[in-house]
Parts: C-alpha cells; sequence; structure tokens
C-alpha cells in the first residue's frame, strides 16, 4: 500500500485533505528503479485550479509514455498545510511517490499567469531547493519553467534553470535525451545547461545578462556563455492532429474548476485581436482531425467516467468541421447522459441551435465579449464584433428562451475616451431593450430579463500590438469603472443589469510583471520574503507588502506600466522570437491608434510572419493556388 | 432492478469525504459500463442510494450503496468489472440483487459496528477487558450532545447495543486494520493489536458516533488518549428485521430481506 508523507494527525486538520494524497484514477505509478528520470510537474497553485490545467495533463502523459521517466503532479500546499510544513521541516512531496520534490531529476513549473509568481518561490522553498538558480548544486533538480508567462521569463529569470519557450510535445525528449548523456558522462550541471541551451526552444537565462541605460530601458543583452543562442525561437506542433494526447487524463477525487473532459479542438487563432496575448503567440492556428477528436472523445470519457465533456480553442466557431465533431458529441453524448459544455462560441443562428440541444435554455446563460463600449473603440482593439451582431445575436436568443445574458469589457484600453465608457451603459441598456421589444409580456419568465456587465483592467502584455502602449494607473482604472458604473445607472433598463469590476491594485501588479525585466525578479523575491503568496486570491493578496517592496527595490512601479514606449524600444522580451514579427505588431500599433481594423487570417492575410512554420491558413491557401498553377 | 453493492474503503481513500465518494461512484460506474439507470428530465442523474455517511478518517469493511439498473449480466461481472476501475483504498466485496420491496440503503439502516485500536503505543488502560466491561455494564451513560441548534442531554446506553475488547490484524503501513484484512499479500507484514469493538445505533434518528463513546470511555477509566491516535474501523453496517415491538434483530444490509 501507498504510504502517505503526511500523517493521519497533519491531514486531519486541513482542509481538503485529498489535495495532498494523488492516487486518483488514472495517476500513474511507476517503480522508481526502473524510471531513470523522474520529472515533477507543478502548477504553482491549488490543487483543484492547477488539476484543471489541460497543458499538465497532455505533458504528464507524454513522459509518463516514456518507459524511462516517470513523471509526477505538485500542487501549491494551501496556506494551511504551508504553515505546517514550514513549521515541522515537513519537504515539499509528489503527489504520486509522495517523496520529496528535491530528490527528482527535474522540477518543471507551468507559468500561466503572472500572479503565480511567489507562488513558484513557495514551491522552491517548500521544496528546500535554494530560490536562485546559481545557489544549486549538482545534486538539486533542474528547475524548468514553460507556459505563456514564459514568453517573458525575464522578471522570474534567476528563479530558473532554464525555460522551454512554446509547445511542450517537440524538444523535452531531445532535452532529457542530453540529460542521461550528461549524467553518463558525469558532467556537471553547468555542462547539462551549456548543452541544453543548443536544443531549440530551451533558453538559459543564466548564459545572459540585461544593461540597462541611464533611463531606465534596456541598453543590451549581454551574454556569459559564447555559444548561446541569440535569439530563441519557439517550438511548436505543425501535425496537431499526429502529435501526443491524453486518453486517460487523471481523474480527481474532489470537485475541481474544470471537472471534465477537455478536447482541444485547435491552437492559433485567426482573428488578431490586437490586446491578445494568446492570439498571437499561439499562431498559425492549427485545426485538429476531426475523427482524431471523435476517437479520442470516446476514449477519454470511456476512460474517467466524466459526466461533461468541453470544446476547448480560442475561437471554437473558426474551427471549420464544428458542424460534423458537434453532431457527433451530441448523438453519442445523449445516448450516455453526458453534458456537452461550448465556452467561445460566436453567439449566432447556428450556435444557439446547438446551444438549445445541449444546454437547458432556462438555466444557462449567453455570453458576449465586445470588449469596447464603441464601435470606434472595438475597431481599435480590432475585435470584429459589431453591434449589430450582438443585438440580432440577443435577440434570437430571448426568441429561443434565454433571459440571462453576461457581457465582458475591458476598461482602460487604448485611446479610450469617456464616450466609449458611456458605450457600455448604452449597449448593455439595448440588450435589455431587445428583450423587451421581442418577448411579449405573458411569455417572460420572471417578467425580466438579466444583463450581468463585467468589465476588466486592461493590461498591455508582450508579443502583442499594444505592448507598447501606457497602462492606466490605479486611480484611472477606478475613476473608469465608477465612469461605467454611473453610465449604467443612467440607463432606462438599469435595473435589468448587474455590474461588476475587478479590483486594480492586482490588475496594476500584473501589468508589471507582464512588461518587466530581470529588476523586477528582486522584488517578487522581497515580496515573497514578506509574505506574498497565493496573489491572484484576494484574501491572500496584500498590496502594501508589495509597494514596500517595490520601494526597498528602489523599483518604480509605473516605469513598467503607465509610459508609453518608444517604437525602437529594446523590451526584456525581444530575444524570443514567436513566430509573429516585431514589423508586424507595430504595423497594428500604429493602426490601432488610426482606428483601422485588420482583416481575420481567412479573409487576407496580415503577414504576420508566423506563415513560415509552414503553416494557418495563409500557408495551406497559397499551397492550394500554387497547386493550381501546376 | 436493485441492487445493493457493499464495499470497503481504507487507506489513503479515508480521507476522501461521503459527497466525493458519490461523485467517484457516477464516474466509476460509467467506467465500469453499468447500465445504470438514469433519472427523467434535462439533467439526468444515476439512480443510486448510499446507506450510512462515513466520516472522513475512518477506515469501513462494510460500505454500501445501491443502485437501479436497466439491465445485469450478472452480480459477480459487476463486482468485477467495478473492481476494474476502482483505485487502491476502495474495493467491492459484494453485490446482490434485492427483493423489490426492500427500502433504500439509507433508509434500511438501524445499526453499524465498529472497531478502534491505536495507531501509536499501547492502551494506557490497566484491565482493559474489565474496563470496559464496566463501563458497558453502567446502567445510563449520560452524554451532553451538542448540535448547531441546541445542547440536549442523551443516554448513550440505550443505542450501544454491544461491546467488548478484542483483537485485529492491522498493516503497519497506514496502521491499518482494513488493508490488512483486504491484502493478502501483507499477510507477513501484519502485526496484531487489542481493539474496542462495538455495536451502536447508526440510524438517521439514533446514530451514536463511536468516537463519542470511545471518548466516554477514556473517561470512565480516567485515561487520556487523543483521538488523533485512534483508527476507527466501520466493520459492517446493519438493517433490523424485527418487526415493529419484536425484540431487535441486526442483519447485514447485504442479506436484507
Amino acid at each position: 500500500m501507498r504510504k502517505l508523507a503526511l500523517c493521519d494527525d497533519i491531514l486531519m486538520q486541513v482542509e481538503k485533505p485529498a489535495r495532498y494524497i494523488g492516487g486518483e484514477v488514472n495517476s500513474v505509478m511507476k517503480d522508481k528503479n526502473k524510471a531513470a528520470i523522474r520529472f515533477a510537474m507543478c502548477f504553482p497553485d491549488v490543487y483543484e485550479i492547477g488539476m484543471s490545467h489541460l497543458g499538465i495533463q497532455i505533458l504528464y502523459s507524454m513522459f509518463n509514455s516514456f518507459p524511462d521517466v516517470w513523471c509526477e503532479r505538485v500542487y501549491s500546499p494551501w496556506t494551511d498545510l504551508d504553515q505546517i510544513m514550514r513549521r515541522e521541516n515537513i519537504p515539499l512531496f509528489t503527489l504520486e511517490s509522495q517523496e520529496p520534490v528535491r530528490e527528482m531529476d527535474f522540477l518543471g513549473i507551468t507559468l500561466q499567469y503572472e500572479m503565480c509568481y511567489t507562488n513558484i518561490l513557495q514551491i522552491l522553498d517548500l521544496a528546500q531547493i535554494p530560490l536562485l538558480s546559481k545557489d544549486r548544486d549538482d545534486s538539486m533538480p533542474i528547475v524548468i519553467g514553460g507556459g505563456p508567462c514564459s514568453y517573458n521569463p525575464e522578471p522570474i529569470a534567476a528563479f530558473f534553470d532554464l525555460f522551454y519557450i512554446g509547445e511542450g510535445e517537440t524538444q523535452y525528449r531531445p532535452l532529457l535525451d542530453w540529460y542521461l548523456e550528461n549524467k553518463e558522462k558525469k558532467g556537471s550541471r553547468l555542462d547539462f545547461l551549456k548543452g541544453a541551451a543548443r536544443i531549440p526552444g530551451i533558453y538559459v537565462p543564466g548564459f545572459y545578462e540585461e544593461v540597462y541605460q541611464e533611463d531606465g530601458t534596456i541598453k543590451e543583452r549581454r551574454k556569459l556563455y559564447e555559444e548561446a543562442p541569440d535569439v530563441i525561437c519557439k517550438e511548436l506542433v505543425m501535425n496537431v492532429s499526429n502529435t501526443h494526447y491524453p486518453d486517460k487524463p487523471v481523474v480527481p477525487f474532489i470537485k475541481v474548476t474544470q471537472d471534465r473532459v477537455v478536447l482541444e479542438i485547435q491552437r492559433g487563432c485567426i482573428r488578431g485581436c490586437r490586446f491578445c496575448q494568446a492570439g498571437q503567440l499561439y499562431r498559425p492556428v492549427r485545426e485538429r482531425d476531426v475523427e482524431m477528436l471523435k476517437t479520442y472523445a470516446a476514449k477519454m470519457l470511456a476512460n474517467t467516467g466524466h459526466e461533461e465533456i468541453s470544446l476547448s480553442s480560442l475561437s471554437s466557431s473558426d474551427y471549420s468541421q464544428l458542424n460534423e465533431l458537434l453532431d457527433y458529441l451530441i448523438e453519442d453524448c445523449d445516448r450516455k447522459h453526458i453534458n456537452i459544455s461550448l465556452p467561445s462560441l460566436r453567439i449566432d443562428a447556428f450556435s444557439l441551435d446547438v446551444m438549445s440541444k445541449v444546454q437547458d435554455v432556462k438555466k444557462s446563460s449567453l455570453t458576449f465579449a465586445p470588449e469596447a463600449g464603441s464601435q470606434r473603440l472595438r475597431d481599435v482593439i480590432n475585435k470584429g464584433l459589431t453591434e449589430e451582431v450582438i443585438l440580432k445575436g440577443a435577440t434570437l436568443a430571448f426568441q429561443g428562451g434565454w433571459t440571462r445574458v453576461k457581457l465582458y469589457f475591458m476598461l482602460g484600453l487604448p485611446t479610450e475616451t469617456e464616450e466609449d465608457i458611456r458605450g457600455i451603459g448604452e449597449l448593455s441598456n439595448k440588450i435589455a431593450a431587445a428583450f423587451f421589444d421581442t418577448v411579449p409580456k405573458e411569455k417572460r419568465v420572471n417578467g425580466r430579463v438579466q444583463i450581468v456587465t463585467s468589465t476588466s483592467f486592461f493590461i498591455p502584455k508582450p508579443f502583442t500590438p499594444f505592448q507598447w502602449a501606457p497602462m492606466c494607473t490605479k486611480e484611472e482604472f477606478l475613476e473608469k469603472a465608477h465612469q461605467t458604473r454611473k453610465g449604467i445607472m443612467e440607463q432606462l433598463n438599469q435595473k435589468s443589469i448587474k455590474y461588476n469590476w475587478h479590483e486594480a491594485d492586482v490588475s496594476v501588479l500584473e501589468g508589471v510583471f507582464a512588461r518587466g525585466d530581470r529588476r523586477v525578479g528582486q522584488a517578487i523575491l522581497t515580496a515573497y520574503k514578506r509574505g506574498c503568496m497565493f496573489d491572484s486570491w484576494s484574501e491572500s493578496f496584500h498590496n502594501d507588502l508589495w509597494l514596500a517592496s517595490f520601494q526597498d527595490c528602489g523599483l518604480d512601479m509605473e516605469f513598467y506600466t503607465t509610459r508609453k514606449r518608444a517604437d525602437d524600444e529594446i523590451f526584456p522580451w525581444d530575444f524570443i522570437d514567436c513566430g509573429v514579427t516585431r514589423e508586424f505588431l507595430l504595423r497594428e500599433w500604429k493602426k490601432a491608434q488610426e482606428g483601422i481594423v485588420s482583416p481575420n487570417c481567412r479573409s487576407k492575410c496580415q503577414g504576420c510572419g508566423a506563415r513560415r512554420f509552414g503553416g494557418g491558413v495563409c500557408y495551406e491557401e497559397g499551397k492550394e493556388e500554387h497547386e493550381d498553377q501546376d | 432492478m436493485k441492487i445493493r453493492i457493499k464495499f470497503a474503503k481504507y487507506g489513503s481513500m479515508k480521507f476522501i469525504g461521503h459527497l466525493d465518494m458519490m461523485r467517484y461512484f457516477q464516474k466509476a460506474i460509467r467506467r465500469a459500463g453499468i447500465d445504470i439507470r438514469y433519472s427523467e428530465g434535462f439533467s439526468p442523474h444515476q439512480i443510486m442510494s448510499f446507506a450510512a455517511p462515513l466520516g472522513v478518517g475512518i477506515e469501513s469493511l462494510g460500505e454500501y450503496l445501491d443502485i437501479e439498473a436497466v439491465s445485469l449480466t450478472s452480480t459477480n461481472q459487476l463486482t468485477d468489472a467495478l473492481n476494474e476501475t476502482m483505485v487502491e483504498g476502495v474495493q467491492i466485496l459484494a453485490a446482490r440483487i434485492l427483493p423489490d420491496t426492500v427500502k433504500n440503503a439509507m433508509a434500511s439502516v438501524a445499526a453499524a459496528s465498529y472497531q478502534i485500536h491505536l495507531k501509536e503505543g499501547t492502551f494506557p488502560i490497566p484491565d482493559l477487558q474489565e474496563s470496559a466491561a464496566a463501563f458497558y455494564a453502567q446502567a445510563q451513560i449520560p452524554y451532553t450532545k451538542e448540535t448547531k441548534k441546541s445542547i440536549i442531554e442523551v443516554d448513550l446506553k440505550q443505542g450501544i447495543y454491544e461491546m467488548h475488547v478484542g483483537e485485529t490484524k492491522v498493516l503497519p503501513d497506514m496502521m491499518s486494520a482494513a488493508a490488512a484484512m483486504l491484502l493478502p499479500e501483507a499477510e507477513a507484514d501484519c502485526i496484531t493489536v487489542p481493539c474496542i469493538c462495538m455495536t451502536v445505533d447508526a440510524s438517521s434518528s439514533g446514530n451514536i458516533k463511536p468516537t463519542v463513546v470511545f471518548e466516554k470511555f477514556c473517561e470512565f477509566t480516567g485515561c487520556k488518549i487523543p483521538l488523533s491516535n485512534i483508527q476507527v474501523t466501520r466493520l459492517e453496517t446493519y438493517t433490523n428485521s424485527a418487526r415493529e415491538g419484536e425484540k431487535r434483530q441486526l442483519v447485514p444490509l447485504l442479506l436484507q430481506e
């Protein structure tokens, strides 16, 4: 029988002991004596969040398909257990073997959002691994980061031995093989890192340093190891239909955020919304073959027993085989009493028809993400959603029996005016009015419609056209939220509209991390030492500690947020090549300021640069043209 | 048809609460491909009923759930198919087709038997057997029951149907008595330790927690044993087959007629 790392007494004291016991259905146990490499895969947040992440399930399954590798999971111990582990000096352990993380060969940490940065330090600290890469010796695991935040790894560069830039399916095997070879040769940790730097997509931060100008911007990046590459090109899988996908995802005992089978139907997005980082990072768009998806849907449902399946992509409506896939799922799932959840669908006659088949119309709500209140600002951000389309979709939905609508907007977008903000209230009001126009009195359920309007604060991200844009201050953000609220209160149907907005402090900090350089790492370390952790959880976010930490390090947060960057400023992330060129992003930034929209990839290629990977809508079409000529 | 399933829960699974066990079985039944009946309506759910909820931290050799099946090859096939997809720490022990007249598992529960052993050390109670006998021989065992709503005085004795001192095998890994009984390969590693055994009321109206009886017993002997050092194991869950007015006749839920 598996022995647990924590004694009964501790497990009985903590909230949700199931977070720490492992042993779930489809979790992988191996003979540790037969595993040449032990890999701890970590999502630095609480179990319920980490277990909901598809990327980890893919990598976990892929690593464990290698006979010589045992991959195990680690999540952040919640604050209750954290305290006990520190007090009793219990080292952080993996869920499967319940053995210390420190004894593993690798510790891989996925970086899904900036606000997890202090949790990385918690993980290292509890694992009893030095927080800084330079302080680690040959006996310690190689600490490797990956995921979207690794596209600007500089604020956390000092905590990692290396970063894997891009999609995990391609270069891990070569990396592990090199690890084994180096071990065989009795090579050192440094030898390993030097060799790893030669592998495509692998970035070893210790081989570089940033040099700053007097105004604080970057003067240059200097190499400390001559053979380290100047540019790191992201890794990606071109054939997403013939690559590793989990058919036996781990099934948690406790309810987690994403408690369902997740089917990733495509990667990338043709849309090109200018605020969206994922839309640029994952270019070019690559669809999975519909037959592959059907096979995996069936296998995953059979192997997990989940009662729900969800499609995942940045924009599911753009998947070309969506009809066929949904027909199959609806028929198959109905037979098996399985629910289908359909996020990120454009609201139109087709999607409403599909949704009415798979959801309880009375209970579910419709989601629109206009992101900005006016057409002018929607053009600036290249969100190709018009008021006409939204109102038409809402009207159709009200006819179909829906009475709940969720609207998502951003505040603080570049060029935003008071008029744009007023537009948020006005659009919400028009949707409510459309309900009263569409649904006759006698047919109104409870007599009313429910509009929930939510705003988040816009944070400029690397590798987007808005990477040059200034971000608002906390005071500006709150003023904008206040104006939005006022605008909604002035509306005729204000009783039908509920308004939610976010805290501004966290957004400001996220803005600093997103476009931060290496100096920001000092503040993160300082804040952690002052007790910051779980910053994405409002109950454990301490803005005062963060402000003090930045001050201690002599860093001005506004330097990273509110400053408008010059066209030719060197950014901390410039050494990464994500496929999309800087010229394209700058072109888009100029067009944004003039309010000129760019058509999506399917309508007209914008020359973003990702085509050189040999894929994407433009590439496929180009190929066809070429073939026609032959 | 109604099928009653008996299972054991032990090891790390003792930390999984009742609601999560229900979710666990819903998924397990899908994985095992069991032809369970679903309720009507827009979001149909499996027709399933659990007997007596087991507290977190307690192991059991006598857990029950009832399911309503549309079709069934055999109860052996069902047991095998479920065991095929169980995790370590849950084992299906038996399944039986119930007569249609039997009330569901939850409504049928009348009593449960438990044993309590120490995870560390020995009982600091001199003459354990005699002490237990003397404790049980009391005419009344008054106990102040505090609930969210009220504080009431109850007589525990009414609900303790039997109590004695015995011995049990345990697997030292997690000091699990259930694992010692269920895992034949563990035989050689097992040790034998004393335990306190009891059968108590487990009906929805008069449920008695074994830990409460244990605490009263410690109080009676003047010994202090922290609850964190005891392992409770539920051995069996019973229904009362006696007719109204007759003497109580406890029958394991699996055999209910």
